[in-house]
């Protein structure tokens, strides 16, 4: 009677245990980022300066987010980044590739390849803000050189977004070759060397063989950089908070500009932005849930 | 190049190898050699417009110095120390806690709790700004430097979590079972049993949540205001402004501030990556 009773109480116990253990985690993500996506989606129908009453006007932010010019050039932005922020996949694995020898002093080779990607994105901004001066940047000296007059990058609409994107590439690159080099750590010799007896050899080795074992550094480098792109904000804060004229604006730096900057506190219509931005990337995260929990049955 | 190991190669190739790796090193860290070599110019240089060439005056301890006197950055290095340092400390722990529930027992929420954290650890920082701006004016913390603290540490709770929860998973689970069947208190299997196997991933989490928090520029300009709570990062946007076009002493306060992440990585480089790449190598 006893003995069915303390194993009742350890069974409730253990029934408790991961309650109480996830309790503190819960309750801070809860309130710091959980509840602030419902809230935000509430604000999105207000009309609020962050300091008075929030009014309600319904859907009317959105109605004029749909008119606002200024959101049409950072979606496209947005999509530019998504595009040829994937440059840094290909781009992580060639260098990954290349460095993937054992040469002398190779561990130091690979771990200053990758030194950009732990530098702050600011400083990052800073340096190529310098350099894209047509007075002053090695931009400017380039040119010179051949006897051109220099463009200025960012100070062109039509070619900030590429410099800033570019700019951007040079840590994100890093990152995927980091990410490549572990997964070139564990393809298998075997494998390499049944590919060779079949022939196998160089892109098509790389095709059949290389890559397919590659495939969970690749995934893993597709995240990363789908979110970085959708998320890039220090960088055009930086070198040009949007400008010139709005031309490099992305959805993250639109909505901070509309809701915290001197073009004035309107919370609710950046909120409408945030609500529009957190729906795009949530496409993205369901796919990349879904890849995960399918590896979750399987394993 | 791959897979064929370069020592298999013709005896002219691996001499063009040797050389050409440090020639495309030297080209892809051309951004950090320019911008210290900037960091050690006179204001001369400058002036004339000696930017990339070789400088007339080497002026390295002076520029960073001159940084330090005639600026607030020895305040704003410290305000990232007082908030990277604690939000290690809370953002792991509470992940330890949290990965460990959600590895070790089977109930049914443990998925769907798992997946709400990694979610929310992907989420765009702009769906948050409003609500937590507002809830850190109303509750005193804003422009303080607790105030980005507990932001930081929840947030960083997601990833932390993610990443504590695959490893506990991959522990052989028989040690918790028998001790169980010893009679141990579930508190104590994770204090005495668990937590000590669970230290490099302790160890590649600090380094990786260091890192993050350090650089973070988002929640730096959106949670404070003054001086008084900025870290360096947001220092050395303000830095740039009041500089204007002393590069030297910009890019000076710029190096500043990636020493200690860059420390970071050197001294734990092995832990560092092997927190980036999990997951990528399963």
């Amino acid at each position: 009677m006893s003995s069915t009773k303390a194993a009742s109480q350890r069974a409730s116990r253990q029934r408790m245990a991961p309650w109480i253990f996830l309790a503190p985690a819960m309750i801070f993500f809860t309130i710091y980022v959980i509840a602030p996506i419902f809230q935000s989606m509430l604000y999105s129908f207000y009309a609020w300066d962050g300091i008075g009453v929030p009014e309600w006007i319904g859907v009317a932010n959105y109605g004029e987010l749909i008119e606002d010019e200024r959101f049409y050039i950072s979606l496209k932005n947005n999509l530019l980044w998504l595009i040829l922020y994937m440059l840094a996949v290909p781009a992580g694995l060639f260098v990954a590739l290349f460095l993937n020898q054992n040469i002398w002093g190779m561990r130091f080779y690979k771990s200053m390849f990758f030194f950009p990607f732990v530098i702050s994105q600011v400083v990052v901004g800073l340096i190529f803000t310098w350099f894209y001066n047509p007075n002053y940047g090695i931009i400017g000296e380039i040119w010179q050189f051949f006897g051109a007059t220099p463009p200025s990058i960012l100070g062109d609409e039509n070619l900030v977004t590429y410099g800033i994107i570019a700019a951007g590439l040079w840590p994100q690159i890093a990152y995927c070759m980091i990410l490549y080099l572990t997964g070139l750590n564990n393809v298998s010799a075997d494998q390499i060397e049944a590919g060779r007896l079949d022939g196998a050899r160089g892109w098509r080795m790389l095709r059949y063989v290389i890559l397919p074992q590659l495939w969970p550094a690749t995934f893993l480098a597709v995240v990363v950089t789908v979110i970085g792109a959708l998320r890039s904000f220090d960088m055009i804060a930086i070198m040009t908070q949007g400008g010139p004229w709005g031309s490099s604006n992305v959805l993250s730096y639109f909505m901070y500009e509309t809701a915290l900057s001197e073009y004035g506190f309107r919370m609710g219509y950046g909120s409408s932005i945030a609500v529009i931005l957190f729906f795009i990337m949530l496409f993205f995260i369901s796919y990349f849930l879904w890849v995960m929990y399918q590896d979750e049955r399987r394993g | 190049m791959f897979p064929t190991p370069i020592e298999k190669r013709s005896h002219n190739r691996q001499i063009l190898y040797k050389v050409f790796v440090p020639i495309a090193l030297l080209i892809w860290l051309l951004p950090l050699i320019a911008i210290f070599l900037t960091s050690i110019r006179s204001a001369a240089d400058i002036n004339t417009g000696n930017v990339f060439g070789w400088p007339n005056e080497f002026q390295m301890v002076q520029n960073y110095i001159d940084v330090f006197r005639n600026s607030q950055a020895s305040i704003y290095f410290l305000n990232s120390i007082k908030i990277t340092v604690p939000t290690v400390i809370i953002s792991v722990a509470l992940a330890c806690l949290a990965g460990y529930a959600l590895a070790i027992y089977r109930f049914r929420a443990a998925l769907p709790l798992f997946f709400i954290f990694v979610a929310g650890n992907f989420v765009p920082f702009q769906i948050l700004m409003v609500p937590v701006r507002d809830l850190s004016v109303k509750t005193g913390l804003y422009d303080t430097v607790t105030g980005l603290v507990l932001f930081h540490a929840a947030f960083q709770t997601g990833f932390c979590t993610l990443f504590m929860r695959n490893f506990i998973k991959a522990l052989p689970f028989d040690l918790v079972e028998s001790a169980r069947i010893e009679g141990v208190d579930e508190f104590k299997i994770f204090w005495f049993v668990v937590l000590p196997l669970v230290r490099p991933a302790v160890a590649a989490l600090s380094v990786l949540i260091f890192t993050f928090v350090w650089n973070d520029f988002f929640w730096a300009t959106v949670l404070t205001q003054g001086e008084a709570s900025k870290p360096i990062t947001a220092g050395v946007r303000a830095l740039n402004g009041q500089f204007v076009s002393q590069w030297h002493l910009v890019s000076a306060a710029s190096l500043m501030a990636a020493v200690p992440p860059v420390a970071m990585f050197f001294l734990m480089q092995r832990h560092f990556i092997a927190g980036l790449t999990l997951g990528a190598v399963k």
